[in-house]
């Protein structure tokens, strides 16, 4: 009897999960799945928007390893990463370290660090880009005029574009690592900074022995979350580079920009997919082979 | 907090770290801070960077507002991120408790399926979608800005790790009592997990407000645009207007500034949260 009455209530549920799941599961295919393997069938076409599509087989693949924009392209954003990660989690540890000791206005302060964060990245760009204007506008040259050294050409300059498009990226996303680390820190049990004390350890080497190992889920999920971030780069470049064109000469412009522009100005969706694919296989190495670095280590 | 209390603390210098993190913090902060000022500066006033403006003028604004079109971006920008939030809301904890509270064959399939789009950048997805809302006439429509977000996996995936510790008496006990499956989720479970809820709620709203890649693309019509779209051909056409450019800023930052004012426990709740959880 009790057999049969659960085996009912089994079925009755699983009809139930499956009305639920219904819409959700056409969404999913429709949204995600779909476009997923349509952008692996575009990358192998030549569509220009307006034609119908012609299979060109890997040409777009060809095109691009021959393209020394792309290539330009690929090392700029791998310059975003290079720069950006290491720079914002050492400054982010470095504030959380400190402002977990802090009682007086820790709010408030942690408050300070994470408000950029929430902010419009598009806003924030037009801001940045008035900062880095020649003197008599922009804010960065005065500061510097007024110490007497030389203005500094910023977004203008093949060298400098690329780290002054950087510095809002690393601004504005210093909040979320911070209140990360506040939370690993805060998961870390006490018992264990009581030990090292008692044993006498001091604060240099209770940071390295006690407190970087424990943090490492913590770090291993920022690295990831933000490696993918500086990867994806683009609100930025587009709203702080002359015509949201990545200059000046590409050197600010990232694969996102690049893809943006192969499809939308020029309308190349074949060519576009094709980069598509490059940033997708770039984004799944890298977050593989650093979870495999992280847990093994 | 209390915990701090205990904290081994570098005690001489304790006074000289607070002064630091302060003077950082101020550093943060300073972006606005200028944006503000600018923004209430004449154009003469502009190549004056004190931070308190001399005489400090609402004209600006008072421009800014006559121009309709701020008005039709923020229009667009509240009607379609509070759309897209209802519907994470709905969808993402409707499928969230199914995953965590129904037995059936599929269901680690369903899931793992879920997770993987975690995986696809939307880099990867937009010209698809273009492509598709070009045939379908989706382009220029508030459909067509808000139907990739309507369900996140991301959500899902949060809202079933918060359903897992609903306690399964409690939605037995309703099924005994008669309710419908529907409600039993609706009115028993969903008020439990009210934290999730709103942490969800604040970032999914935050993100499609601050959206910028695939508005950009959806929309062509400015009158469509939301609010970063529009402020940033605002700002491409005003460029040599500084002080209007800044004011822009102002308007389309203000509204996430007042959100954050007013949620900032669940906002940081919902970062470590999301964070540590998902």
């Amino acid at each position: 009897m009790r057999a049969i009455d659960s085996l009912t209530i089994h079925q009755k549920q699983a009809l139930w999960a499956w009305v639920f799941l219904a819409v959700p599961i056409v969404f999913f295919v429709v949204v995600r799945f779909y476009p997923t393997l349509d952008s692996a069938w575009i990358s192998l076409t030549n569509w220009s928007l307006f034609r119908e599509p012609k299979f060109i087989g890997f040409a777009n693949y060809r095109k691009m390893f021959a393209d020394p924009v792309f290539w330009k392209v690929f090392a700029n954003t791998f310059k975003y990463l290079a720069l950006g990660l290491p720079i914002s989690l050492l400054i982010s540890f470095t504030v959380a370290y400190f402002l977990d000791r802090v009682r007086v206005m820790h709010g408030l302060i942690r408050g300070l660090y994470f408000v950029p964060y929430l902010t419009t990245a598009v806003a924030m760009a037009w801001v940045w880009r008035w900062f880095y204007e020649p003197v008599p506008i922009g804010l960065f040259n005065d500061v510097l005029s007024s110490l007497g050294l030389p203005q500094q050409p910023f977004l203008r300059s093949v060298d400098q574009a690329l780290p002054s498009v950087l510095a809002p990226a690393i601004w504005a996303g210093l909040g979320f690592q911070v209140i990360i680390f506040l939370a690993g820190l805060r998961a870390i049990p006490e018992t264990y900074y009581e030990a090292a004390r008692i044993d006498g350890v001091g604060s240099w080497t209770i940071l390295r022995e006690i407190t970087l190992p424990l943090l490492r889920p913590t770090l291993l999920f920022l690295i990831v979350i933000s490696s993918i971030g500086f990867l994806r780069i683009f609100d930025q470049v587009y709203n702080m580079t002359v015509d949201g064109q990545g200059g000046p000469l590409n050197a600010t412009r990232p694969l996102v920009l690049n893809i943006y522009n192969s499809a939308f100005v020029d309308y190349d969706m074949g060519y576009a997919t094709a980069q598509t694919m490059v940033l997708f296989l770039v984004l799944l190495v890298i977050t593989v082979v650093q979870l495999r670095l992280l847990r093994s280590s | 907090m209390s915990q701090a209390l205990h904290r081994p603390r570098i005690r001489p210098g304790r006074i000289v770290v607070w002064t630091l993190l302060m003077l950082g913090g101020i550093v943060m902060i300073m972006p606005f801070a200028y944006m503000i000022s600018t923004s209430l500066k004449t154009p003469e006033q502009v190549y004056d960077l004190r931070l308190i403006p001399v005489r400090p003028t609402l004209k600006n604004y008072a421009a800014l507002l006559a121009d309709a079109r701020f008005l039709d971006w923020f229009v667009n920008s509240l009607v379609t991120s509070t759309l897209v939030t209802v519907s994470v809301l709905f969808f993402d904890s409707l499928v969230g408790y199914t995953l965590a509270k129904y037995r059936f064959r599929g269901r680690g399939v369903v899931f793992i399926a879920i997770l993987s789009t975690l995986m696809i950048p939307t880099e990867m997805l937009v010209i698809p979608w273009y492509l598709m809302s070009a045939s379908l006439g989706w382009l220029d429509t508030y459909w067509g800005i808000m139907f990739p977000g309507l369900i996140t996996g991301f959500g899902v995936f949060m809202m079933r790790q918060f359903f897992m510790t609903v306690p399964d008496e409690l939605i037995d006990a309703a099924r005994i009592d008669g309710l419908s499956e529907f409600r039993i989720w609706w009115e028993i479970a969903m008020p439990l997990v009210t934290p999730a809820l709103s942490a969800l709620a604040i970032f999914t709203f935050l993100g499609n407000w601050t959206a910028f890649l695939w508005p950009l693309i959806a929309t062509s019509e400015s009158t469509l645009f939301t609010v970063p779209v529009g402020l940033s051909s605002f700002a491409s056409e005003n460029l040599t207007r500084w002080e209007m450019v800044m004011t822009g800023a102002a308007v389309s930052t203000i509204p996430t500034l007042i959100v954050f004012i007013l949620f900032q426990k669940y906002i940081i709740r919902g970062v470590v949260l999301s964070g540590l959880k998902g």
